[in-house]
């Protein structure tokens, strides 16, 4: 504000210091960081109705007939699930400072560790079916529809992977000065992840409470 | 016109010819459904809008045509439900706040000097699902398988077995349909709000109708995903079976109302918020002063946007929760009144201390003040828990809803159109026909709503088809009618208006009533780019600030004329300190292929041609894919290491 001509900061401005690399935080990181904020949000509103519900549904949750959620392959699926955040951070980091490689193999394990969570989440709904349904009561509805709305987001996020890794094996894609759309495939990864952690807590925990 | 004084400065022909160059787009069909210039996007939302409102309009007077004496029979009951609820839904979700956006389109790149909105292809696609959405809930009118539950649409009435057909489902996947769009643009002006903003247009000097714009903006951020939630289990329990608002099935009704309504009263700030920014910034250039007290409304539009989530349990009150919440929610929409209060103080000071001139904007907007200050004290009045409790569901909450809306929203709507219609045409409106407008308008809505009070508190019940004779009701519904009638003549006024305006008027100079802000320093209409050169801001009034007008003349600088390709500023988010330029999108067909897709999805969903509906997930998956596909680049160029 005290630059007046604005010849100042036309001078000494991050734009003229360093001509390479993008100043400033992309308008599309913005734009990931609202739109995981609304999504943040729907998943909220997904599981506060599904306390509501388990709490004006009364004594006995689950409902009679169906036992406690075992606990032993959610454990599992979470121990793939969160440190496969860590290979995106890696390769994300390696991009930045023009390290092709580490994006493509990071990207690569992120993806298998992704798709070995989806295919124990396939084996646990194929127990889970045997004892409810999506139509059996509200509790399988907010199970399934809980559950695999994540799955969903899970699936959407390796195709972002799959799609990065496409793009990077062509080359010409990214590198030190372009890796706006690592960072947000990266954050919406890091968001999946996360919101895992919530519905561990709110499906498979909180009935034990 | 700007253009030719201002070659006299830093900019000259060369630059002109290169930005025309670079943003000019040539009027072929292709242009029209390529195109992602905001002022283009931003006036089809606005006669879209305006669209969905006449249809929606329509059904009013078809309704109140039915109610104008006891047992009528222009309407069958089902067709009185899918009026109504028609009504209710299009007014809310088709016409307030998309034509809130087209305002917000159209005006927040120019009024914070920036070229476009941050995502122009974003903007295309939200406006393409918008008409789409609209038009999906629409046709179902013509079927009689319109939405027949009211605006609200609760459970359990919203169920299969108590609501069969396909009513519920347009109803649920329509509006998931249009969030799509509602959220998307939201997204866009929040990251343009931060990221485009001319240099030195600190946030202390961001107009107040930019603060009104994105703090409605985060309210859809946050509030909607709680609609969306909603209809996508209102969805997959109508369709695929499953129990959650179903207490058979150990589901709960009230689980439907809670989500509704914590979306559903921030909505009603989301629809007023951009009115009330409307107001504020028509108020200076008819006040001939800036608005008093501009940090104490920039913290009431703040406050409203964060304490409208916690007041949602208010329109529950007939439900039987548990007392101390009641107590809660009453204090809490008692508290929501004081904000509101500022402003309107705020603005009758700015308008005690300006000198008026009283143009049809301004007649407007003194007919805002007047009526949504009735609508707010009967508010108050609904806050006393037991009188709630007497009248809910009555047509007091119909007087009360349309004074807040139409006082909140379409005097303000109105002002706006009068207002900017210089700028967005290019022409000056007939004065004394806008006058006739506004005084039938005015008068039409007491006519109209200020009876609905009455019948309400002798007991008329809310969405009836018709009534019995003789209970006290006849009179006062006859003279509703009366005032519909005389609502929809002055509404067609404007219209004519507008319609004769851009034909026959005489045109417009850039700057016809001395406005305050940005916009009024561009062209009108405004040039493809905009300004020819980006201000630097020195004002929270840079129209009328002499070194911000400089530096679009002789103070022109390289770096703000960003003629070489089609370029924009990118600033910083709080002090708006220039960051680099940047390279905006080129026209595309992408956003209407992926809209036309997601159509094909809903409309597959609805009529259970699932095979459909997977192909058309397959084509977004890949539209998008190939929307976002980096463009190929040397490795010198992107920074590769080895
Ligand atoms: C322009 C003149 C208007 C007229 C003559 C009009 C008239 C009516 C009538 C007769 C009803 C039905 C009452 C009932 O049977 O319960 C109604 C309901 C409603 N109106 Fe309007 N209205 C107008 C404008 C608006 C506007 C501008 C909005 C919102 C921005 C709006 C929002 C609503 C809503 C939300 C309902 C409730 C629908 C429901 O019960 O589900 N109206 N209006
Ligand atoms: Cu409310």
């Amino acid at each position: 504000m005290t630059d007046r001509g604005g010849a100042v900061a036309a001078a000494t401005g991050a734009e003229a210091l360093s001509t390479e690399l993008p100043v400033g935080r992309p308008t599309s990181w913005w734009g990931m960081v609202m739109f995981v904020a609304t999504e943040a949000t729907l998943f909220a509103c997904l599981l506060g109705s599904y306390f509501y519900l388990r709490f004006q549904y009364g004594p006995q949750w689950p409902p009679p007939g169906i036992e406690d959620p075992k606990l032993l392959k959610p454990l599992v699926m979470t121990a793939i699930l969160l440190p496969s955040s860590l290979p995106v951070m890696w390769a994300e980091h390696g991009i930045r400072h023009g390290q092709r490689w580490r994006l493509n193999l990071g990207m690569a394990a992120t993806f298998v560790m992704g798709t070995s969570f989806l295919v124990l989440q396939g084996t646990e709904y194929d127990e889970k079916l045997h004892m409810f349904t999506l139509t059996s009561n509200a509790y399988g509805s907010l199970f399934f529809v809980i559950t695999g709305f994540h799955g969903l987001h899970v699936l959407v996020g390796l195709s972002m992977i799959g799609w990065l890794l496409v793009a990077s094996l062509r080359g010409g894609s990214f590198g030190a000065h372009r890796h706006d759309r690592v960072r947000n495939v990266a954050i919406y990864w890091h968001f999946v992840d996360t919101v895992w952690v919530a519905i561990l807590f709110t499906i498979y925990l909180s009935p034990r409470l | 016109m700007s253009t030719t004084t201002s070659t006299a400065g830093g900019i000259d022909r060369d630059d002109l010819a290169r930005l025309a160059e670079h943003w000019d787009e040539p009027r072929s069909l292709r242009a029209w459904f390529t195109t992602v210039d905001h002022k283009k996007i931003g006036r089809r939302y606005l006669v879209t809008a305006g669209f969905f409102f006449a249809l929606a309009g329509l059904s009013a007077l078809v309704m109140r045509t039915q109610l104008a004496r006891p047992e009528a029979g222009v309407l069958s009951p089902d067709e009185y439900n899918q009026l109504f609820t028609m009504h209710g839904t299009a007014m809310i979700f088709l016409f307030a706040t998309p034509m809130l956006f087209g305002f917000g389109n159209f005006l927040v790149p120019l009024m914070i000097g920036s070229r476009d909105m941050a995502f122009p292809r974003l903007n295309a696609f939200g406006y393409w699902v918008f008409l789409f959405a609209g038009l999906f809930m629409w046709a179902s009118l013509p079927f009689g398988a319109a939405p027949n539950n009211g605006w609200f649409a609760y459970a359990p009435l919203n169920q299969e077995q108590h609501n069969p057909g396909l009513h519920m489902d347009v109803y649920a996947l329509g509006l998931l349909f249009l969030g799509i769009s509602t959220t998307s643009g939201a997204i866009n002006f929040i990251v343009t709000a931060l990221k485009l903003r001319a240099p030195g247009m600190s946030l202390n000097r961001v107009p107040l109708f930019v603060w009104a714009i994105v703090a409605t903006a985060f309210m859809v951020v946050f509030a909607l995903p709680a609609l969306n939630a909603d209809n996508a289990m209102l969805f997959l329990d109508r369709r695929f079976g499953t129990h959650f608002f179903d207490p058979g099935g150990g589901g709960n009704v009230l689980l439907w109302q809670h989500l509704f309504w914590i979306f559903g009263h921030p909505d009603v700030y989301i629809i007023v918020m951009p009115g009330l920014g409307i107001v504020s910034a028509v108020l200076p250039a008819f006040t001939r002063r800036g608005v008093v007290g501009y940090p104490l409304i920039v913290l009431a539009i703040v406050a409203i946007s964060i304490v409208s989530f916690g007041v949602w349990v208010h329109h529950m009150f007939a439900t039987g929760l548990p007392q101390l919440s009641y107590s809660f929610f009453s204090a809490a929409s008692t508290i929501i009144t004081i904000p509101s209060g500022i402003q309107i103080f705020a603005w009758l000071a700015t308008m005690l201390l300006g000198r008026l001139v009283l143009r049809t904007p301004l007649l407007f907007v003194i007919g805002f003040i007047v009526t949504f200050v009735l609508g707010g004290f009967t508010g108050a009045m609904f806050a006393l828990t037991p009188f709630d409790q007497q009248v809910t569901d009555s047509y007091f909450v119909v007087a009360h809803f349309h004074y807040v809306l139409l006082g909140g929203a379409l005097f303000p709507i109105l002002a706006g159109i009068y207002y900017w219609l210089p700028k967005i045409t290019g022409r000056m409106y007939h004065e004394g026909l806008a006058r006739w407008a506004f005084w039938l308008f005015f008068i039409g809505m007491h006519v109209t709503f200020f009876p609905m009070h009455l019948i309400g508190l002798f007991g008329m019940p809310r969405r009836v088809y018709t009534y019995r004779g003789g209970l006290g009701w006849d009179v006062g519904n006859l003279i509703s009618t009366i005032g519909a009638y005389l609502l929809a003549v002055s509404l067609l006024l404007t219209l004519i208006g507008v319609v004769h305006a851009v034909r026959r008027g005489r045109p417009a100079p850039a700057d016809p009533w001395e406005g305050d802000t940005l916009e009024w320093s561009a062209a009108s209409p405004p040039e493809p780019y905009n300004f020819p050169v980006i201000p630097r801001v020195h004002s929270l009034h840079p129209t009328w600030d002499e070194r911000t007008a400089e530096s679009t003349t002789t103070g022109a600088t390289e770096d703000r004329i960003l003629s070489e390709g089609r370029r924009t500023l990118f600033t910083s988010e709080l002090d708006a300190r220039s960051e680099r330029a940047a390279e905006m999108p080129e026209p595309s067909f992408k956003p209407l292929v992926l809209a036309g897709a997601l159509l094909v999805f809903f409309i597959s969903m609805l009529l259970a041609w699932y095979p459909i509906a997977i192909a058309a997930v397959v084509t977004v998956a890949a539209t998008l894919a190939a929307w976002l596909w980096p463009v190929r680049r040397p490795d010198e160029e992107l920074g590769v290491a080895s």
